[in-house]
């Protein structure tokens, strides 16, 4: 797998999220509290809410609009709501942010 | 049937009569002086302030006496008692024979033999006429006191709840110095100046005056006149002892009765205040209650015994928190334990004497007053846990903060509820018998029946005794990550001086690493408010139209809605509204029903350079998004319309600048109208001031969304600067008391509208609120759209990155 560099950790508050364009749609790229990363579609499997505007708390996100929460590990929504987002690689070094290549490689495909 | 005659249907006939019919046998005659049955002679006091009607404390109705077969002769006093024919005679001057007699005259209230006392005007405070004489009286009034014990200040405070103006004159050096140490009487007396009761202690009255045969003034031995309408007397009670004297009983202070009740004659048992038993008197009810189960079992031929026992004492005037027990004079071989902690107003005091406790005063924070209780009547030897003792039973044993650790830890036969004498043992039995709810057990139990002080500990043993069966009625914790209410976060934030969120999770045992959805935004607002200067507010911690200064829509799009102070605004700000609605395409702009403009459907990353042209334009954000200020709408006033009778335009306008930026717990709207046609929807919002020729009416607690409510009246004052003092502290009030997302009214109805009153009415706490609201509003009071407007933080609202351009490799 390769790697592509989206930006810095720093640009992503702590416990928050930044939108990342992509031919497959918008990702979402969450940094947690303990300065873990993770990615996933930002597109809230609900009704389209956009996942980086939600509260992230340990390891999970809230929607904005209608409060579904989904696990960032696996992209399950969690409790009574069912629903998937997708997920994709990332990891941090050198304090960049690196996604898989698989987001451009897929759209090119 | 043999006859059973009662004299005086007080609170021990009252109790007495229930067991008496309970067993049978008895043709019961009940007399009393009163023109009505037995009622909670003690929960006079609420009455008075209004917290209750005499409705509510009438523990026996017609329809008991009736089912009861009592034959009831109220209002009717007994004149006399024939012992040798065994007959008492009521005002028809029929003797009625007896087989047995009950004395149960209570006392009589002791009038100081002043020149004067016998004026209209002066009574004492003992039944539901002298309550409602107070009553009447009537706001603006002016009422004496004397005597600042227990009765004095609940008469005191009531009246006072009722907008008298009340002073009390207190013979000795502190207020209730039978109950209380100096220290603790000195809080108590600072808790009611501070509310507005004047307090004069070491004042010895010397005359009341008069003026057409009414009271007029009390003249002090110094001089001073104290103008009054009314004269309360509460300087102590004497036992009703002249009936019985005069037929004969043996009496010394009160009638004379052994441990069975009985008097001087076989066939008269005497019980309540108006006995001696022991060389003891009474004062309290919840040893009265002991004598009429004791005379109850004696008129049935059981075997029963009175013993006196350790009562405890609590004052009933809302937010006096203070409870003694015990003997806490100073001696040599005694031994103090103090905690004070001066900004709560809490002190405690244990008194020790060879490593048992013997006396307990507390004030401000009563919650272990029962667990010290229990330790003074048991006599137990406190030696291994001295070091800790003062912090109560939740810390013996290490563990602390769970509020039901201490009710947990508590020996079955702790008392729970003084005025009834039940044990923890009696509740928790009747708990496991199926008595699953308050009601439930306060009807089997009578535990917290009477003055209630008990309902919150009864509530916890349910809690405890019944685990997960059992909803507490108002402790829903936060959420999943905590036990802890918000009522409780909140406390433990003030007193623990919590001033992070990690502080928070960590100090409160958060289950998870940082909180929920659901109370971080909560715990967020709690901080900040609280702790407006050492704490930095977060944003990841806030919804995200907090964060983004805007509100999102449905399709991610967001709604820009400028401030427009008071509804007023002009032809330049209107052209800017305009020019940014052309610039970035706005496809709606609507005006919104808080008199201003909305620019809906605007993209998240156009945000920053929206706002910066609107800032050039002098708009800043009108928080339409958020739990803080939202509009204050107004009316034309005395600008233009023939009716307007203040300048409402302009208080709202000055309303809005003082009051925007600021955060509450949720959003907070305001309406001024210029008279009462209320054009400007006044009477709908969480504030509303209706202006009238005299001034300005302020109300609180009105809401038109999911809930219709109106206001509530707050006040009513002459002055636009009072009003707005008044509105701006209810607001930090509302601040720093009420639970997140708890609209004004919610909050309001939580607390009482009394509570919000009394303490915006007291002018030491008004300009400590008022003290707090400008420190936060000059950290606060910033428009945050000229701060995001920036172009650091500008480029946050852009994607990280776009990848839609990049080429595979
Ligand atoms: C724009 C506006 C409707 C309009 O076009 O007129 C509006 C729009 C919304 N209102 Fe409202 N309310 C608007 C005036 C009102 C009023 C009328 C008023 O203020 O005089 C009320 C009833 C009065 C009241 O609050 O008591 C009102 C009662 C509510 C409620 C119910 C609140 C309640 O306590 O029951 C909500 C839901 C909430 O806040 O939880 C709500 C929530 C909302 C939200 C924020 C829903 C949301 O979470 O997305 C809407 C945002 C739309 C947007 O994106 O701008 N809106 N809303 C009004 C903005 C006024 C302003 O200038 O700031
Ligand atoms: C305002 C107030 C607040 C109080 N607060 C508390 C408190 O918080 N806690 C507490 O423990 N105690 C409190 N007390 C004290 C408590 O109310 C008394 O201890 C209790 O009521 C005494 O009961 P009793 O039956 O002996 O007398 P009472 O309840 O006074 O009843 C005596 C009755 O006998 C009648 N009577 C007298 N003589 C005659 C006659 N010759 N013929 C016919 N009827 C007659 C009287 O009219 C009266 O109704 C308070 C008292 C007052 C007034
Ligand atoms: S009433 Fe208010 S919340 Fe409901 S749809 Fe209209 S604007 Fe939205
Ligand atoms: S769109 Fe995410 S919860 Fe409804």
């Amino acid at each position: 797998m390769s790697w592509v560099d989206i930006g810095a950790l720093e640009d992503i508050p702590l416990r928050g999220a930044r939108k990342v364009k992509t031919r497959v749609g918008c990702l979402a790229v969450f940094r947690t509290d303990e300065d873990t990363v993770f990615a996933t579609s930002n597109v809230c499997p609900h009704k389209q809410g956009p996942l980086n505007e939600g509260i992230v708390h340990g390891t999970r996100v809230t929607c904005p609009l209608h409060n579904w929460v989904f696990d960032l590990e696996t992209g399950e929504a969690l409790g009574a709501d069912e629903g998937r987002i997708a997920t994709y690689a990332v990891r941090v070094r050198d304090g960049r942010i690196l996604i898989e290549d698989a987001v451009l490689n897929r759209a090119a495909a | 049937m043999k006859n059973l005659v009662v004299i005086g249907a007080g609170m021990a006939a009252g109790r007495l009569i229930e067991h008496v019919s309970d067993a049978g046998g008895w043709d019961i005659t009940l007399f009393n002086a009163e023109p009505r049955g037995t009622y909670n002679r003690i929960m006079l006091s609420p009455v008075l302030s209004g917290d209750k009607t005499y409705a509510e404390i009438v523990t026996h109705d017609d329809a008991f006496y009736e089912q009861h077969g009592v034959t009831c002769r109220f209002g009717e006093r007994v004149a006399g008692i024939d012992r040798a024919a065994k007959t008492v005679t009521g005002t028809d001057g029929v003797p009625l024979p007896y087989d047995k007699l009950v004395i149960a005259t209570g006392s009589d209230p002791f009038m100081i033999p002043l020149p004067g006392h016998d004026l209209e005007g002066v009574i004492a405070y003992r039944d539901l006429e002298d309550t409602q004489r107070m009553m009447s009286l009537g706001a603006g009034h002016k009422a004496v006191v004397i005597g600042g014990g227990l009765l004095g200040l609940e008469a005191a405070a009531g009246m006072h709840a009722r907008g008298v103006d009340v002073t009390v004159v207190h013979l000795m050096g502190h207020l209730m110095e039978r109950q209380l140490d100096e220290a603790a009487g000195y809080l108590l007396r600072k808790e009611l100046v501070g509310r507005g009761i004047k307090v004069l202690c070491s004042s010895n009255s010397s005359e009341i005056l008069g003026a057409d045969g009414k009271v007029r003034a009390l003249l002090l031995e110094n001089g001073t006149e104290l103008p009054c309408d009314l004269l309360v007397m509460a300087v102590g009670i004497r036992p009703a002892t002249s009936l019985a004297k005069n037929a004969g009983l043996a009496c010394g202070r009160g009638i004379h009765v052994d441990d069975q009740m009985i008097t001087s004659d076989e066939d008269v048992l005497a019980i309540g205040e108006c006995i001696e038993h022991d060389g003891q008197i009474f004062g309290l009810v919840a040893p009265l209650y002991d004598q009429a189960k004791v005379a109850a079992a004696t008129l049935t031929g059981a075997e029963a015994v009175f013993v006196n026992r350790e009562t405890a004492t609590k004052l009933k005037v809302t937010g006096c928190d203070l409870f003694s027990a015990g003997d806490f004079a100073e001696g040599e071989d005694r031994e103090d334990i103090v905690f004070r902690d001066p900004a709560r107003g809490v002190y405690k005091r244990l008194v020790l004497q060879n490593n048992r406790v013997i006396g307990a005063v507390m004030y401000g924070d009563t919650a272990d007053g029962s667990w010290f209780h229990g330790l003074i009547k048991d006599a137990t030897d406190i030696s291994d846990m001295r070091e800790t003792l003062i912090f109560g039973p939740a810390f013996q044993g290490g563990s602390a903060l769970d509020p039901m650790a201490a009710v947990a830890a508590l020996p079955a036969d702790a008392e729970i509820c003084g005025c009834n004498g039940i044990c923890k043992g009696q509740i928790v039995t009747s708990i496991e018998g199926g008595a699953h709810d308050l009601d439930a057990v306060r009807a089997e139990t009578k535990a917290s029946g009477s003055c209630g002080t008990c309902t919150g500990l009864v509530e916890q043993l349910l809690a405890v005794t019944l685990g997960d069966d059992f909803q507490m009625p108002t402790a829903k914790p936060v959420c999943g990550c905590t036990e802890l209410t918000h009522e409780d976060v909140r406390r433990l934030i003030k007193s623990q001086e919590l001033k992070s969120q990690a502080a928070v999770w960590q100090e409160l045992g958060w289950s998870t690493p940082n909180g929920c959805h659901t109370c971080r935004p909560a715990v967020n607002f709690y901080l900040l408010a609280d702790w407006p200067v050492e704490y930095q507010d977060d944003p990841q911690s806030r919804f995200v139209n907090e964060r983004k200064h805007a509100n999102i829509q449905k399709d991610g799009t967001f709604s820009v809605v400028p401030r427009m102070w008071g509804g007023i605004t002009n032809a330049s700000e209107l052209r800017a509204i305009a020019d940014a609605a052309d610039k970035y395409n706005v496809p709606t702009v609507k005006v919104t029903g808080g008199q201003r403009i909305d620019l809906l459907g605007v993209r998240g990353e156009d945000l920053p350079a929206m706002w910066a042209d609107l800032g050039r334009a002098g708009l800043v954000s009108g928080h339409a998004y958020a739990k803080g200020l939202r509009t204050v709408k107004t009316c034309v006033g005395t600008d233009h319309c023939r009716f307007g009778t203040q300048d409402s335009t302009g208080m709202g306008i000055r309303l809005e600048k003082a009051l925007w930026g600021s955060w509450t717990p949720h959003k907070v709207k305001l309406g001024v109208s210029g008279c009462p046609r209320n054009c400007a929807e006044a009477t709908c919002k969480d504030v509303g001031v209706v202006c009238v020729d005299s001034g300005y009416e302020v109300g609180v607690g009105g809401a038109a969304g999911m809930d219709l409510k109106q206001i509530e009246p707050l006040i009513k004052v002459a002055t636009e600067a009072e009003a707005m003092d008044y509105i701006i502290a209810f607001v930090q009030l509302y601040r720093e008391n009420a639970k997140y997302l708890d609209r004004a009214y919610k909050w309001i109805a939580k607390v009482g509208l009394d509570w919000v009153r009394e303490t915006l009415a007291n002018e030491v706490e008004r300009t400590r609120l008022l003290d707090a609201f400008a420190l936060s509003q000059s950290i606060y009071q910033i428009d945050p759209w000229a701060e995001l407007a920036g172009e650091e933080e500008a480029a946050k609202f852009a994607p990280l990155a776009d990848l839609t351009l990049e080429a595979a490799e």
